[in-house]
């Protein structure tokens, strides 16, 4: 056995072939994640499993139905998912001491249809509390680690499930975006993370964050298997009033399509002056590759990127103020008691909610509050508008899709951004598509020093299909250029 | 724009998060350096700019008067706090000690 | 009441609770009178991870009572958070609509002044939330218990401007907002079951000022009658303050029913900073003006217009205009009658005193009564064709009510038909002579104010159904014979 997981694609064919059995499938990821130590006290990306369950659940999909595993694209597949997508029997605590122990009476959509099509939920992924972070310093449960180098973060929020898949365990995993919590942890890990249109994914069943900017997203280790997982789960569903009815394509289709006619932007904004030239020198290189096999390379603007992060910090706090109001102690997760109501409303909140956490609540409810809603969150919602036109106009002359860097530098030490803003820039290039609503995504294209450097590729709403064509083609030029 | 300590406590008594006197100057402080990155949107000449408002234009999806409600998988009593007689149980609201009916 | 030199002004906000099978945003159904949160799933229980999704038929039930109060719908309307924390507010804010709510400007007319003129209330405005749980405070000691089950229910909040200068003008509007409502089965309007519930903004202001006074916002009427009690309440204590040389501070009152006294709610803990925003988890509620019109055109008949058509079609007085109008069942009902009878002022007659008489001492609504319009219509024409007699009548009705039947079966079976035949009155003739002899000698002998006294032996030998008018002839004609 290989202590790297095999694809979603050559596991599902095995298993659909009858050359292997879902349940083995399972017990390999666990076998795999227990040499990579994805646990508690090694990398700590896993925090909640049920090995028993998750091979008895696989071995009953084979015995019990048979059809849903001819049908399904991903039987057999062992998957991960963040700890803030709902899942039934597994806890769903978000990396916080608020929900700790809290088991969700419901599933995800999300969950639901990876089940459907054959996928099996191995456990549950550390993460920055309630996505606030992009480190997953910030978890309840203890830091996680990167794989590629332990004394570094894995990036964040979804820094468990970037560090499950690159470290071998599980070929796919769930996280969830909201300012580039899959990209982001994508690029430092060396893998392949996607952030699909706003209402390409139901929300179902994500713990909100943000909810306008919220998404689930796809890691894997392949473009081919992120490909899969979003195929799977994308699609409107009606318990998400903002999911669209858009069709969903088989974006493994465009694995092999040409990229003649296809015209890819290079947005100026994304390459500053201060941007780390190995990190530059990535990029361009990756750029040149996909000119080479036939893309036509412009340079574009986007001329308020530079307003992305002030605006994400006003409006991502002020939903997220509102969206944890439900964390009361009164139905559900931790309640501390205290003399009175408000006071056991303040002692449960306070004592539940990390630092990181308490700071986004009160940043957003100030900026709602009577007095200041028009000054930062109307205002930040009409600079919205303007950073989404500069995307409608880019995608509107012609430009397919953008290329970018994935992150301003590779994955840094633990501590090493102390001050809450520095750590904020870590989504400079990322939370514009969240911002925009469009999709994005981050594929390996080299490492500076062993450490991964990630290419971003942006494309217009709904538009995976034309991303993937373009990252198909972009991985296979580079190879195994990819990791060195 | 910057915070002082009072609007931190204001804010902080909205959000029902106690907020001990020792952590206050320290987050002062760090909204402050949040804040001062904000004050660049103020320059930003958004006259006739529509706030983005709901993405997705057609209108928000409306589902018909019926159906099965989604059910719990285990019930309120398993994940609630405190509970009796299928009622959640609260600590009474001060303005309420003497139990007098308010309709909010 | 009035206060000389003194003015009450009052604006009304009415939650009313939509008649859908389901609530707002979830497929929990808003049945009332179940245990404890069983009706709960994890949208309104806000679980983490539940998403709302909005109920077709509470958008139409809210668009139909919008245009029923002559307001213009928008086409572009927007919920909202409305932030606060309460333990039966589950999501920690009510979705609400706020800058841009579904309806404005309309106006409905509350009665007429003296002189003619309508009186009018303008609606500021028309807009959908959802309602909260139930917090009970006195169940167990020291805590508070907690009932979901209302929580997420759809409701539309009703604005008024304010336009009522008095406690009795606030109790009409009131009370031509729950006709209008009910006429068109957008609410049941069942104020104990909490489906319509008011609070009050008041204040005072000098004999014509124009500037208006500090207002204070009263709360927990749980009646028509207490409103107007509370009202005038509040009018009396602000005026005393205000001549004393006080001022009106912004407050929500209490009206408590029991000790009869309005007074300052305690403030809640935390001050009122609902930090509105946009819901970003529903889309802005379009309505094409086909909806709105669609709308518009399945209304029934209103209230006012029903009631101006009374008196053009029937020439009804106003009293029986007022109460055959009160609701749409029983206006429908009396039409009915009169349509199939003919005749509106034996329809009006029988609806007022037999049909509401009978719902009244049997406690049965309307529309489980027994006795059908086509029937009653048809009880009508049989007096007015001499088939029965009035009295005759009253026993018949007496019967549809208990059993149902139709009247000619009633009148047949019962004997109640009234007899011309001669042979039989004869007959009855003859018996009451031979059974009454006293009677009838001095009849025959000449005494003719004993007639009277005959004629009414012979009616209650055949239990009303005789003719009275040929009884007297064929009596009087034996005197003369
Ligand atoms: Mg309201
Ligand atoms: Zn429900």
């Amino acid at each position: 056995m290989s202590t790297v997981a095999p694809t979603a694609r050559s596991i599902a064919t095995q298993v659909v072939a009858g050359k292997l059995a879902p349940d083995q499938a399972v017990r390999e990821a666990f076998a795999r994640g227990d040499a990579a130590g994805v646990g508690a006290g090694g990398l700590n990306a896993l925090l909640w499993t049920d090995r028993t369950r998750a091979t008895e659940q696989a071995r009953e999909r084979v015995v019990g139905d048979d059809t849903q595993v001819d049908r399904g694209l991903l039987a057999g597949v062992p998957i991960a998912v963040k700890d803030n997508i709902a899942t039934l029997e597994l806890p769903t605590s978000c990396g916080s001491r608020i929900l700790e122990g809290y088991v969700s009476p419901f599933e995800a959509t999300a969950v639901t249809r990876l089940r459907a099509a054959g996928a099996t939920v191995v456990g549950k992924t550390n993460m920055d509390e309630f996505a606030m972070g992009s480190s997953t310093e910030n978890s309840a449960f203890g830091p996680a680690r990167n794989p590629i180098d332990p004394s570094r973060v894995p990036g964040g929020s979804s820094g468990g499930s970037a560090a499950v898949v690159a470290a071998g365990m599980v070929p796919i995993a769930l996280g969830s975006e909201t300012g580039g919590s899959v990209r982001q942890p994508a690029a430092f890990c060396g893998i392949v993370g996607v952030k699909p249109t706003y209402g390409r994914v139901s929300r179902y069943g994500l713990v909100a964050f943000a909810s306008s900017l919220d998404q689930i997203g796809v890691f894997g280790r392949t473009v081919d298997d992120a490909a899969l997982g979003l195929q799977v789960i994308a699609g409107r569903d009606v318990m998400d009033s903002t999911s669209a009815s858009v069709p969903v394509a088989r974006y493994a289709d465009a694995r092999d399509a040409s990229l003649t006619g296809v015209v890819i932007g290079r947005p100026r904004e994304y390459f500053p002056e201060s941007l780390d030239a190995r990190i530059r020198e990535k990029c361009e290189r990756a750029i040149e590759l996909l000119r080479e096999r036939g893309a036509e390379i412009r340079d574009v603007s986007l001329p308020h990127t530079d307003l992305a992060i002030p605006v994400y910090y006003i409006v991502a706090p002020a939903e997220a103020s509102s969206n944890l109001a439900r964390f009361d102690g009164v139905r559900y997760g931790l309640r501390v008691p205290a003399p009175g109501l408000v006071a056991t409303y303040e002692a449960t909140r306070s004592r539940g909610f990390g630092p990181e956490v308490t700071r986004r609540i009160l940043l957003g409810t100030y900026v709602l509050s009577a007095g200041y809603y028009d000054a930062y969150y109307r205002k930040a919602q009409q600079v919205r508008s303007l950073i989404a036109d500069d995307f409608r106009s880019v995608f509107a002359s012609g430009v397919h899709v953008l290329l970018t860097p994935t992150t301003p530098t590779t994955a840094f030490p633990f501590g090493a951004k102390a001050d809450p803003y520095e750590m904020y820039l870590s989504d400079i290039f990322t939370a514009t598509a969240n911002l925009a609503g469009v999709p994005g995504m981050s594929l390996p294209v080299g490492r500076i020093e062993g450490l991964p450097v990630g290419a971003q590729l942006l494309a217009g709403h709904f538009d995976e299909a034309r991303m993937f064509a373009v990252a198909y083609a972009l991985e296979n030029a580079l190879g195994e250029e990819a990791h060195r | 724009m910057s915070v002082n300590v009072s609007d931190v406590l204001h804010v902080a008594k909205l959000a029902r998060l106690g907020v001990s006197e020792e952590r206050l100057p320290q987050l002062v402080a760090q909204l402050n350096g949040i804040l001062e990155h904000m004050d660049v949107l103020g320059k930003v000449d958004t006259t006739g700019v529509a706030a983005t408002e709901g993405v997705g234009a057609a209108g928000t999806p409306l589902r018909e008067d019926g159906g099965e409600p989604v059910p719990l998988a285990h019930p309120i009593e398993s994940f609630a706090p405190a509970t009796r007689d299928g009622f959640l149980i609260v600590p009474r609201l001060a303005t309420h000690d003497d139990a007098a009916e308010e309709t909010a | 009441m009035t206060i000389p030199g003194w003015e009450m002004v009052v604006g009304l906000e009415v939650h009313v609770q939509l008649k859908t099978r389901t609530k707002a945003f979830c497929n929990c159904t808003v049945e009332y009178g179940a245990a404890p949160n069983v009706n709960t799933c994890p949208i309104c229980l806000a679980l983490p991870g539940s998403l709302p999704v909005l109920n077709a038929r509470a958008v139409e039930l809210a668009v139909r009572a919008a245009v029923a109060l002559g307001c213009t719908v928008n086409h572009v309307s927007v919920f909202a958070r409305k932030n606060y924390f309460y333990p039966d507010l589950p999501k920690g804010y009510q979705i609400s609509q706020f800058d841009r709510p579904l309806a404005e400007n309309g106006q409905i007319e509350i009665g007429t002044r003296v002189d003619g003129d309508a009186i009018r209330v303008g609606i500021t405005r028309v807009h959908m939330e959802e309602d909260a749980g139930k917090s009970i405070h006195d169940r167990y000691p020291g805590v508070t218990a907690i009932d979901l089950n209302r929580a997420g229910v759809p409701l539309i909040e009703i604005v008024s401007e304010p336009d009522m200068r008095s406690s009795e003008g606030a109790g009409a509007y009131l009370r031509t907002l729950k006709q209008i409502l009910q006429y068109i089965a957008v609410s049941d309007c069942d104020m104990e079951k909490g489906s319509l519930r008011v609070d009050a903004n008041v204040s005072a202001r000098r004999q014509g000022a124009t500037k208006l006074g500090t207002k204070t916002e009263v709360k927990n009427l749980n009646s028509f009658a207490n409103v107007e009690r509370a009202l005038d309440l509040e009018f009396q204590r602000q005026v005393r303050a205000l001549e004393a040389g006080g001022s009106i501070e912004q407050q929500t009152m209490l009206f408590d029913a029991v000790r009869n006294e309005v007074r300052a709610a305690r403030s809640k803990e935390g001050s009122h900073d609902y930090r509105y925003f946009p819901e970003p988890d529903l889309l802005p509620l379009v309505l094409t003006s086909t909806d709105v019109d669609r709308a518009r055109h399945s209304l029934p008949e209103l209230p006012a217009a029903r009631r101006a058509r009374f008196v053009s079609d029937y020439a009804l007085g106003p009293v029986e205009i007022e109460v055959l109008s009160s609701s749409a069942a029983l206006a429908d009902y009396f039409e009915a009658v009169a349509r199939h009878s003919g005749n509106a002022k034996a329809a009006a007659n029988w609806v007022i005193n037999g049909v509401l008489g009978a719902v009244n001492a049997s406690g049965t609504p309307l529309e489980q009564l027994r006795v059908r319009p086509a029937d009653l219509a048809s009880m009508i024409r049989m007096v007015s064709d001499g088939i029965i007699s009035g009295a005759a009548a009253k026993q018949v009705f007496a019967e549809m009510v208990r059993t149902g039947e139709r009247p000619e079966q009633i009148a047949k079976r019962d004997g109640l038909l009234r007899v011309e035949d001669d042979s039989a009155l004869v007959r009855w003739i003859d018996e009451v002579i031979a059974e009454h002899p006293t009677e009838a000698g001095r009849f025959l002998a000449g005494e003719r104010k004993l007639q009277g006294v005959l004629v009414g032996l012979v009616m209650k030998k055949s239990k009303g159904s005789a003719d009275a008018k040929k009884v007297n002839q064929l009596l009087a004609s034996r005197v003369s014979g």
